[in-house]
């Protein structure tokens, strides 16, 4: 592995350019904006799918259209369904090298770094542009102990018999109105299957971009592992930054067997006009351990609570989050727990920041059902704020049907402090430097369970929303 | 004038109430001053704004050091021109590593903009933690974050070694220390001027230290002003007659 220092290297490129949109971009397929069963059929269509598919996505669209729009969570009453374009194919083709994906999308990814990550550090890497995934390729050797890691529509042609056996078994397209709409049109997305005792030892990366103004993307990404593996799967996304809302809408379903361990990591960092709303759920069996880890540092406005569903005796899940609303964003975030056997173990840690106006909001649920004697809980949300303007929010929900549970609940609410700005300042660093460490040392509990790389990025990604804090 | 810390007639205090009421100071580099006081006399509010609490102000006077006047500029432009302020009850800050953050420190310190020589630093920092008797993973650990109070303020002398200071300040040191701590901070606090050449000023309500770090100069500070100045001898009285000759009721 790379010394820390060649790593800095490596990602040493200016972050704030994130936002940049391909000008030159070329596209194979574009759907008129707005949706109709007719639209849905064109989309399954030229995807080539089975029949059964294009039902179920018909069927979800009936679903949308009756759901109502939650009144909770962030503002959502502006969103124009009308003007989405819901499915945008730069190109027909999956490449497995980086010198058969188009030049301007090569060139995208070769800003983001992806390609020399994939050299250096990652086990696979797969790159959604827009509504298609472009470009996908695994290890060899990972390849060799029949590890699956594709793309979604890559999976439905060639392993139908398990899409079809658990797609839309743990977030049914009745969940929620952007699950049905998810559910509807899909497009890309990543499947992942890890067979029996096999353990991915280096991750896996997919990455998100959103390029075209006014498109949604509506990834589906399913991972099953089976007994006794481990995998984790990490995912980036970003955006240009553009006046008019684009809407993300991902589903994504992860299924950990008896004695499994997944680790779902999200880097998400999509531009300000993004809105970010996606269902994020796993069933765990019997000794089975989920982690969720997320840092949330863009999208305006942003609903998210990565679930797990605790069904077999002795499962666990942790859910750690931390997101950063700096002015103009609203995170509407947390984390959601359902156990339903015996000896459980659950816990949520929530980190959030809210600086120059930003709302920052806590919303969780942990629910205990009358089988799930002797469940262990802890919640812990910490929230930070840095400025008079900015505002958090704790809803934490706690419904406990069974006996022998041991919960307990932790949230504090806290300013930036002027004596430890002081005292840091006082040996030399600037305010700025001051205020910065604070924070990192804030959501600390985070970035040290992210690979090295990634806990760099962050930082990285950190400094730059505090640049310009200080006055 | 080069290498010394001129302070006059400062007056300073919190929400428009006075608590230092002009005071006049001055310490060159090698020097060790004491300054001793009752409680609530002003002498951790005259640390404090030498060193440029933001929620202290100045109504008056001048602070000037190496010809700078120090009133003028941040708190981290104070310490990165050689100014250290060991703290009476140093902050906690939970996630950040205790070397992590000295890092930064000392390559503001040291660095002319580019970033020092870290094995050199690493070595150093192993050094002076093995010479005021904390564990080498205390580097690991988060700043002050369940160190003792014992810890906390070898920990400070630990910065203060690697910042290397040309005025360092000491507010109440040997507070909370058993006899033995005192003495190793102590020699420490004595190493490290012989290295370094570094001005002292000693803040402290008690005589004990002193018997560690002789004072060049003692001064007596009562309700914001400095009634007395002497050698170390006067130390030695009010260690035997208290404050109250200066009309400060005893306390316990």
């Amino acid at each position: 592995m790379a010394d820390r220092k060649e790593q800095e290297a490596l990602l040493d490129f200016d972050y704030s350019k994130y936002g940049f949109k391909d000008e030159d971009a070329v596209y194979d397929f574009v759907s008129e904006p707005g949706l109709d069963e007719e639209k849905i059929k064109l989309i399954s269509r030229l995807k080539g799918e089975p029949e059964w598919m294009t039902e179920i996505r018909l069927k979800a669209y009936r679903i949308f259209l009756e759901k109502p729009m939650p009144t909770w969570g962030v503002k959502l009453d502006d969103i124009d369904f009308d003007s989405i374009v819901y499915y945008a194919r730069p190109t027909r083709k999956v490449a497995d090298s980086w010198d058969e994906v188009p030049e301007y999308i090569r060139r995208t990814y070769e800003r983001l770094g992806i390609p020399e990550a994939e050299r250096k550090y990652l086990g696979g890497v797969e790159a959604q542009y827009d509504s298609e995934v472009v470009y996908s390729r695994m290890r060899k050797e990972l390849e060799e102990k029949g590890i699956l890691f594709m793309s979604m529509d890559e999976a439905l042609k060639r392993y139908p018999e398990l899409v079809r056996k658990y797609f839309g078994t743990v977030v049914p397209p009745s969940d929620n109105k952007f699950a049905a709409l998810n559910t509807a049109v899909w497009s890309g997305g990543t499947f992942v299957y890890v067979p029996k005792g096999v353990k991915v030892d280096i991750p896996l990366q997919a990455y998100f971009r959103i390029n075209l103004q006014n498109l949604g993307q509506f990834e589906r990404t399913l991972i099953i592992a089976e007994e006794d593996s481990f995998v984790h799967y990490i995912e980036g996304c970003t955006a240009p930054i553009y006046d008019t809302h684009t809407l993300h809408a991902a589903v994504v379903e992860v299924i950990v067997k008896k004695g499994a361990h997944v680790r779902y990591t999200t880097i998400q960092n999509w531009s300000r006009n993004v809105l970010n709303l996606v269902t994020k759920r796993a069933v765990v069996e019997e000794r089975g351990f989920m982690e969720w880890i997320s840092g949330e540092l863009g999208s305006g406005r942003n609903m998210k609570y990565p679930s797990s569903i605790l069904r077999g005796r002795g499962a666990r899940t942790d859910i750690l989050s931390m997101s950063f609303a700096n002015t103009g964003m609203h995170h509407d975030t947390g984390g959601k727990v359902i156990i339903m056997a015996p000896d459980c173990r659950a816990t949520i840690t929530s980190k959030s920041i809210s600086k120059g106006g930003g709302i920052s909001t806590y919303r969780g649920l942990v629910k205990v059902l009358p089988d799930a004697e002797r469940a262990r809980i802890s919640v812990s949300c910490d929230a930070l704020i840095m400025d008079e303007d900015s505002v958090s929010n704790t809803y934490p929900y706690i419904e406990i049907e069974a006996d022998r549970v041991n919960i307990a609940h932790e949230a504090k609410v806290g300013k930036i402090g002027e004596d430890q700005v002081f005292y840091l300042m006082s040996r030399g660093l600037t305010e700025q430097e001051a205020t910065t460490l604070i924070v990192m040392g804030f959501i600390e509990p985070l970035s040290k369970e992210l690979p090295m790389e990634y806990a760099i990025e962050l930082n990285r990604l950190i400094e730059l929303e505090m640049e310009g804090s200080v006055g | 004038m080069k290498d010394t810390l001129v302070i006059r007639d400062l007056k300073a205090g919190i929400e428009g109430k006075e608590i230092l009421r002009g005071i006049n100071l001055t310490v060159r580099k090698g020097e060790i001053h004491a300054i001793m006081g009752p409680n609530g006399s002003g002498k951790s509010t005259l640390g404090l704004v030498i060193m440029g609490h933001p929620s202290y102000e100045v109504y008056g006077g001048e602070v000037i050091f190496n010809d700078r006047n120090l009133l003028d500029m941040e708190p981290h432009e104070r310490a990165q021109a050689g100014l250290f302020l060991a703290f009476q009850h140093p902050l906690e800050i939970d996630g950040v590593r205790f070397s992590t953050f000295l890092w930064q420190a000392y390559s503001h310190r040291f660095g002319n903009g580019r970033k020092p020589d870290i094995i050199k630093f690493r070595k150093e920092l192993r050094q002076w933690l093995k010479n005021l008797g904390l564990p080498e993973n205390m580097t690991d650990r988060y700043l002050n974050v369940g160190f003792s109070g014992g810890e906390k303020k070898r920990a400070e002398i630990v910065q203060m070694a690697i910042l290397k200071p040309e005025i360092a300040i000491l507010d109440e040191i040997d507070s909370g220390l058993d006899i033995d701590a005192v003495r190793i901070v102590a020699e420490n606090v004595k190493r490290i001027k012989q290295e370094t050449g570094m001005g002292v000023i000693l803040i402290t309500h008690y005589q004990r230290i002193l018997n560690y770090i002789v004072p060049d100069y003692v001064h007596v500070m009562v309700d914001g002003r400095i009634v007395e100045e002497g050698g170390p001898e006067l130390a030695e009285t009010l260690e035997k007659e208290g404050y109250a000759r200066y009309g400060v009721a005893e306390e316990v």
